[in-house]
Order: C-alpha cells, then structure tokens, then sequence
C-alpha cells in the first residue's frame, strides 16, 4: 500500500485530554484513521519505551502518523487537519474571533493542562489532587470570564472550534479530579452541548479500544 | 517602524503627538508601571491611569503589556519586530508589589492575569501564540510559517513544544510553590524538553529551527533558552538548539526586543 493510500495512525491513551482532542477533530472531519494504543501508567509508561520514542521524541500521547509524516502537540496536529482538510471548518473566517478561539485553546493547552499533566501529578506525591485542583481551578475562573464575552452555543459563537475541542477533555478531567463545576456555569453549559454531539460521543475515553472494561460506557 | 534602542520608543512617542495630555502627564522617560492591588489611590495609580485611558483614546497603535524578562512577552515583541509594527509598551512588573498582573485593573484586561496581552484593532488578545497568529494572519509579510502545510506542522509542532510541554513547568507561578525545589525543578523541566527538541531538531533545522527561514519556531526558542541560560541549565547536550539560537541573536528584530534593552529592564541588567 502507498503511503498515500494509507490510513493515518493515531497513537492514543483513552483517557489522555490531548488525545481526546484529536479524536474529536477526527471525528469531526470525518478521517478514518487506525487506533494504536499507548498506556501511560503500565509498564512504567508505554511513552518512554525506545519505539515510542523514536516516533516521538517528546515521549508523549498524541501522535499522528499521516501523510508521510509524523507529528505531535494536539493542536499541530488538529491545525494541520484543518489546512489538509478544511471542510467542516474548525476556525472561523473572521481573524478577530479566530484570535479568540486561539487564546481559549491556548490558555486550555498551555495555561492549565500541563500544570496537572501525568508527570507533573507523579511528582506531587500525596499533595497530587489538590495541585490539580488548584491548576483547574484557577484556569477555569479565568475561562469562565473570557467565555462570558465570546460564548455563543459554544466557546465562540454558535460553530464548533478547535477551542471547544480543548475545552470538553479539560471539563473531564475536572470531573475525574473532583473539581466543584458550581462557579463555573458557562463552562458546564457549553460542554453539555457538545458532549451531544456525535463526534464527541465516539471519541469518548469510555469509547475507546483501550478503556478498561471497568469504565466502559 | 521600532527604533533599535529601546529607550527610545518612549521618546519617539513623546514627539508623536507633542500636545497630547500623556506627553504632559509623563515629564520622566519611564513609562509609569501598573498599579499595584495595593495602592489604588496613589498617585502612580492615577498616573498609569490616565496614560493608559489616553493611549487608549489618542493613539491608535497596539498596546502591548509586557515583563522585561518574560520570555512569552518577548516572543511578541519578536513578532512585532519583525513585520514593523510600531506600539506602545505598558510594563506589568510581575514581581513589585505581590505581582502587578494581579491588579484588579489588569484582571478586567486579561482575565488570565499573564502577560502579555496585546490591544489591537478593537480588542484585546493574550496568549502568546494566538497573538501571533492574528500578527501573521493581519500582517502576513515577513511570514512566521511556510507555505507547505507539512512544514507548518513541524512549526506548530516545535512552537507547541516549548510553548506548553516546557514553559508552563517553569512559569513564575509554579516555581513560587516549589520554595527551595525551585532552581531544581526548572532545570529538570527545560533539560527534560530541550533533550526532546534536540531531537527533533537534528530532523527539521536548516540554518533556524524549520529549513532556513525564521518561523513562530524560532520566536518561541531564543526566549526559551534565555530562560534555560537564567537557571543555569547546561547547554553542552545540545548543539542545535545553540547553534541556532546563536543565529537568530545576530538577528536585529531579536536584538531590540532582547530583555536587556527594554523600557523596564532594571539598569543593573541592561545592554
């Protein structure tokens, strides 16, 4: 088979937020693609593995192998999805409200998940749920207020963006750190909506082919 | 288009507009910094007030908020460098007075209590990236990505890298809650990420990070390793990462918005 007419290779953990990201842009855009699964916890972490890491020398979920090439960061990824396959769109055409969807992505992939990422929780010993919480916490006050002014049915408007996409995994995995939603309700609201759409379902963590059986939907 | 010396951006936009109340209300070359939560009524108060209200009715240039020695400040400055795009600088000291981002008035500017934040064409943006983004997709010459979307991909990939899988760890408001870890813990960080965009490097480099063209990139990596340089990492394991950063410092848009010739680099630190 050519490299052409091959699938791309999501390499992916069920319950990784950024690999949830780029599901969802899969989904969404409608590309096939063949699941490989790399578990974080067992084995000391399948990421550091000498394969793995010759696929991705950040040694992190996800990473896309497509089109010859392969890369990682969620929003590379999703970015070049949207260049290679602009149909639904996932940036709106005005540059002021794309600005806007960046910042919110931006502030969700840099500003809040890293904080409370797998390796840093792993060096947080018992103090390991409240850092997460408090990273959360945090960057969701901030969220909450931006999304007062830019919030339509979603983070931006009325269309899906690739804000929304970061913004449906970071709401689970403050659920998954008992993270109180009460202040937050422009958040709730927003992922509420998009948990009913189609592509967000399928891509779910309880959806995937490596979800433990235990926490299968 | 930006003089080369940061000290004279002040003075250039004093002659601006020559009868315009901010030129009045600033006798001294130092643009009066953020007010502190603390002294809401003091006079600094009321003076980076009414300058900043009247930069935001008289001048239509961008303004943006920036730390000297904030590495994602200078990433923009780099950008807005690069394509000459005049503004005005407010510095936001991130350390004086418990943190001037934390004011209420810069909060109700950038909800995200960061900078930089940028004012531009009507609204405001923070995010270093997304700043970036608007700059390359508004002021599209120089470009900061190539035409090929596999090689902007590489870009991004980079970009990201830096921008979320190293900063962040060491970001001013996660070293504060590692007490004496403090020194330790970003070299752990930074070398953690550089023996990964070495890496990579030794695939994407031409003369800059991407074939031989400055791209976002490249913005992202000269800050990082003046971070790297500032907590004493040893940069022996990588060669393509100095290489590199060695090549963008000769160039003048890197230079000018270099930490060391801002209007709020301390005089002990500057060029």
């Amino acid at each position: 088979m050519s490299a052409a007419a091959a699938k791309p290779i999501l390499y992916s953990y069920f319950r990784s937020s950024c690999s949830w990201r780029v599901r969802i842009a899969l989904a969404l855009k409608g590309i096939s693609y063949d699941l490989v699964p790399v578990n974080l916890i067992k084995d000391g972490g399948q990421q550091f593995s000498a394969e793995y890491k010759a696929l991705n020398p950040m040694q992190q979920v996800p990473a896309l192998k497509i089109d010859g090439i392969t890369i990682s960061q969620s929003l590379a990824i999703i970015n070049y999805l949207e260049e290679t396959h602009p149909n639904p769109r996932l940036l709106p055409q005005d540059p002021k409200k794309r600005a806007q969807v960046r910042m919110i992505a931006d502030h969700i992939v840099s500003g809040i998940q890293p904080l409370q990422n797998l390796s840093v929780l792993k060096q947080m010993g018992e103090k390991k749920m409240e850092w997460a919480q408090n990273c959360i916490t945090s960057g969701f006050q901030a969220l909450e207020q931006i999304l007062q002014h830019t919030a339509g049915r979603y983070c931006v408007g009325d269309e899906v963006s690739m804000a929304d996409l970061c913004l449906a995994p970071q709401v689970a995995n403050a659920e998954r750190f008992k993270v109180d939603m009460g202040p937050y309700p422009t958040i709730t609201r927003i992922n509420k909506a998009l948990l009913e759409l189609e592509a967000f379902k399928i891509s779910h963590p309880s959806r995937q082919p490596d979800t433990p059986a235990e926490l299968r939907a």
